[in-house]
């Protein structure tokens, strides 16, 4: 028995079962601060929903040995692209949704191949490129969205006339499309977005069978060992150029997804830090910066998401005041400092 | 007191894990006079001069056996200091210099001529100041001892390679306790005339009572300067006489040859009239520490051939050419056909596989499981171990055929492990080792690549390894090339051997040339061999 427990801790780590224990107390103590249990939980679920595609998209990087995608932003964009030329041409529900991830697929490829060829000319030091590749394309983003040709009503500035308003309404176009599907609720609190969840473990099954394929294998062969992988005939760079563009078609699907569950698209600085609570998210869940598993994409994500959304409520209510955003922002970052030392010994 | 050695070693014996790299070795070295050690790689040089230096792997290794008398008195090093205090002084085959100080600073470095001043009384002598002027005065008379041309003031990165060899024995010198001086191969960096100053100050050094040891590889050199010489084989003392009693040919009998009865010969199956398999001209390859200069060789269909030569030489950087993984040029002919170099995928698609002499580097994935080790190669260049799903759409991993291959290979190879799931670098170096000839295997190549295939593993696993290529040559007919340091090793199982010096061939004997030949062409002396390609 104690043997047990003690694999059990081995195989989790001390980090993951503190953070759990920590998530536990949160939904223990809600109640006694009169937060409600049942939308606590509904709340994390969803948030799970809202996240888990782009915490994916941090796995094919790691397997190819290209690090976290902290240029996740990129992808970002792509689907930022798709989602206001969907809006633009004036498409609803599951069309306007799956339209937008069509148009975006395009773009993140390009996107992804030319990062990717960026990356190849940095071996070693990808993350800080990336962060960079991540922050700048956001930066001449800002410019575009003023200037590219939208002209929807919906989105442009009223008193202008042009240019993309910072956050654009989905809610009369696809708002909750794919998360409506078999939806169901419990009483008057608890939503679960059952389409979300099909949609993302979807997702999750595609890149596990991928994984399996000959070119999977080769892939994460040359994240842990790419003498051994050029030794036996595997082309390193298309397999890196490769991951990286799974990579950014990922980030372009989850932000839609996050869209379509949140009913806004935040436009300009709105990716911007995009990408930390994803890193966050998959590095809590086990991974390390060599190696990361689908397990550690939902175990990361429910742990990250359901921190993120009880600690605001409950410790609002416990010390009385309004708290929220700091303490959302003192945990997320918290997260980030403590997943950026796991990074360092990662690296050992 | 003349005839007293200044150093005496008496017995010595060491053994690293069980594994005896050095047996009752003795001998005495006089005052003023320069001892030549030779011996091949391996032979246990490098463990004698660590003990003799005090170097802390060998008391972390459980000591050594036997005595060492400096001046008639026992001493035992447990740390290069102790060494140094007893005046032994030596200069390795890697520089350790400073790059931004010049030479007189690295010549006193830690033993700077020093003023004394207040902040020293407070705070101790860490914070005393250099006296520059005594300083350069010091450094000048150690190089003047040498006897070479060479300012200290001298940026070391400025120097070249010679003269920061030059430095570093201006070092072991400067310290006046010095009386003992080791050298590890300093001629190997050096050109031909720089090699001769060398020799000339070392002499000079002999002459004002400095007794030196003496390690090199170019007999000549050892012949012309030495007093004695002594020879090392297999940890051993082999040969221990005066310069005037022995020759170049003596010398590289006593290196390779072996009183050992000779392993029986079970030959290849060889085809009087085989067709060439591979034809190599003019190769060059820009491997690190192993560049292949002009490397040409025939390999015929069948036949298990055998590469050697000394560390260095360029032996291991013919098969990483030929594979691709280091950036080559020339012309290679395989099967009939050309082979373009440079793309590993090309190499392996004509049917050639190689296992890597770097076994944990390059030749396996560590944190993966020995199955997923084995089919890797397989899996990848011949798209084996696949399964069709969702009709034919996707084909992902078979795991069954895969465990049944790699249980296969457990059993057929006897490798030790809990069960073919377990990670690879849990394995001992031979079970590792079993494993990269198992991945080779699993392709089915036409010419097979072995690379130091017994090195650093157990003498159990090496016969193993040995009969495992002897039986896939005979029955399965696959060409061998096996490029080993180990010369006797490919004389029990090559049929021709072609040694490797300074980047070429120096020649290709058949196996049963006497060893004698085979010393000779790795120290270069090819004109004393009738080579018989």
């Amino acid at each position: 028995m104690i043997n047990t427990i003690k694999n059990f801790i081995e195989d989790a780590g001390w980090p993951r079962i503190l953070i759990a224990l920590f998530l536990v107390f949160l939904f223990v103590a809600a109640p006694f601060v009169d937060v409600r249990l049942d939308a606590s939980v509904s709340d994390t679920l969803i948030r799970f929903g809202m996240n888990g595609v782009m915490v994916l998209a941090m796995v094919p990087m790691i397997q190819s040995g290209c690090g976290l995608n902290f240029g996740l932003p990129l992808g970002i964009i792509a689907g930022l692209l798709g989602a206001v030329t969907s809006v633009q041409l004036e498409m609803h529900g599951l069309f306007g949704v799956f339209g937008a991830m069509a148009m975006a697929t395009p773009l993140a490829i390009i996107f992804g191949w030319g990062y990717g060829l960026l990356l190849n000319r940095v071996k070693g030091d990808e993350m800080m490129i990336a962060t960079y590749v991540g922050f700048s394309s956001v930066a001449i983003m800002c410019v575009m969205w003023l200037i590219l040709p939208y002209d929807s009503p919906k989105m442009v500035w009223g008193y202008a006339g042009e240019g993309l308003r910072t956050t654009i309404s989905v809610e009369e176009f696809w708002q909750n499309a794919i998360g409506d599907i078999a939806s169901f609720r419990f009483g008057e609190f608890f939503y679960f977005p059952t389409g979300v969840f099909v949609f993302f473990f979807l997702c999750c099954g595609a890149i596990a069978l991928f994984m399996r394929t000959k070119t999977g294998t080769a892939m994460a062969t040359v994240g842990s060992n790419p003498e051994f992988a050029k030794a036996n005939g595997v082309n390193i760079n298309r397999m890196r150029t490769l991951s990286v563009i799974i990579s950014t078609v990922l980030g372009a699907y989850g932000i839609i997804i996050y869209q379509q569950s949140f009913g806004f698209i935040q436009l300009y600085m709105g990716p911007f830090y995009m990408a930390f609570p994803a890193v966050a998210a998959v590095l809590i869940g086990g991974a390390s910066v060599k190696k990361a598993s689908i397990m550690n994409v939902i175990v990361g994500t429910i742990l990250f998401q359901g921190i993120l959304t009880m600690t605001p409520s409950v410790i609002n209510s416990i010390i009385q005041t309004d708290m929220s955003e700091v303490i959302r922002i003192i945990v997320s970052n918290g997260m980030i400092l403590y997943a950026l030392t796991r990074v360092v010994r990662g690296r050992e | 007191m003349e005839n007293q050695p200044i150093l005496r070693v008496e017995h010595v014996g060491k053994t690293y894990y069980k594994n005896r790299v050095l047996k009752d070795v003795s001998f005495t070295l006089n005052k003023g006079s320069i001892l030549g050690l030779v011996g091949e790689n391996g032979a246990g040089k490098s463990t004698l001069m660590n003990i003799l230096f005090g170097m802390s792997v060998i008391a972390e290794t459980g000591g050594y056996e036997g005595k060492i008398f400096v001046d008639g008195a026992e001493v035992l090093f447990l740390r290069p200091k102790d060494a140094l205090s007893a005046g032994i002084g030596m200069v390795h085959q890697e520089f350790s210099l400073i790059p931004g100080f010049t030479v007189t600073e690295n010549i006193l470095l830690n033993r700077e001529s020093l003023h004394h001043n207040i902040t020293e009384e407070v705070f101790g002598e860490r914070l005393a100041t250099l006296d520059r002027e005594d300083m350069k005065k010091r450094a000048s008379l150690a190089i003047q001892k040498l006897n070479v041309d060479l300012d200290g003031e001298t940026l070391i990165s400025e120097l070249p390679v010679g003269y920061k060899q030059f430095t570093e024995i201006a070092r072991e010198i400067s310290s006046s306790r010095t009386r003992i001086l080791v050298l590890d191969e300093p001629t190997a960096v050096l050109t031909e005339s720089e090699a001769e100053i060398l020799l000339k100050s070392m002499r000079n050094l002999a002459d004002a009572g400095i007794a030196i040891i003496f390690i090199s590889h170019r007999l000549d050199e050892v012949l012309s300067i030495c007093d004695k010489i002594v020879v090392l084989r297999d940890g051993e003392v082999v040969l221990d006489t005066k310069v005037g009693e022995t020759s170049v040919r003596g010398m590289a009998n006593a290196m390779v040859g072996r009183q050992t009865k000779r392993i029986e010969q079970t030959k290849a199956v060889k085809d009087e009239n085989a067709k060439v398999l591979l034809e190599v001209n003019n190769l060059w390859v820009d491997m690190p520490g192993e560049t292949v200069r002009d490397v040409s060789l025939r390999v015929m269909q069948g036949e298990i051939y055998g590469i050697s030569g000394l560390a260095g030489q360029g032996k291991l950087g013919i098969a990483n050419g030929i594979m691709g993984l280091m950036l080559a040029g020339g012309s290679v002919i395989f099967d009939g056909k050309p082979l373009q170099l440079n793309a590993p995928s090309e190499s392996l698609a004509a049917g050639i596989t190689a296992v890597s002499e770097d076994r944990r580097g390059v030749g396996l994935l560590l944190e993966e499981s020995i199955e997923w080790n084995i089919i890797f190669s397989a899996l990848q260049n011949q798209s084996g171990f696949l399964k069709p799903i969702l009709g034919g759409l996707l084909h992902i991993r078979d795991e069954k055929r895969i465990e049944a291959c790699a249980k296969q290979y457990v059993k057929d190879l006897e490798i030790r492990c809990t069960s073919e799931k377990q990670k690879v670098q849990e394995l001992s170096g031979g079970n590792q080792q079993k494993v990269c000839l198992a991945k080779a295997f699993e392709t089915n190549p036409k010419l097979l690549f072995v690379a130091e295939p017994t090195r650093g593993i157990d003498v159990g696993a090496k016969a193993l390894v040995l009969d495992a290529l002897r039986k896939y040559n005979r029955e399965n007919g696959m060409t061998i090339i096996m490029i080993s340091s180990e010369l006797e090793e490919l004389r029990s199982i090559c049929d021709r051997i072609a040694i490797t010096d300074r980047g070429s061939i120096a020649g290709v004997l058949p196996a049963s040339a006497p060893s004698e030949d085979f010393g000779l062409l790795m120290m270069g002396k090819v004109d004393q061999v009738e080579v018989s390609a």
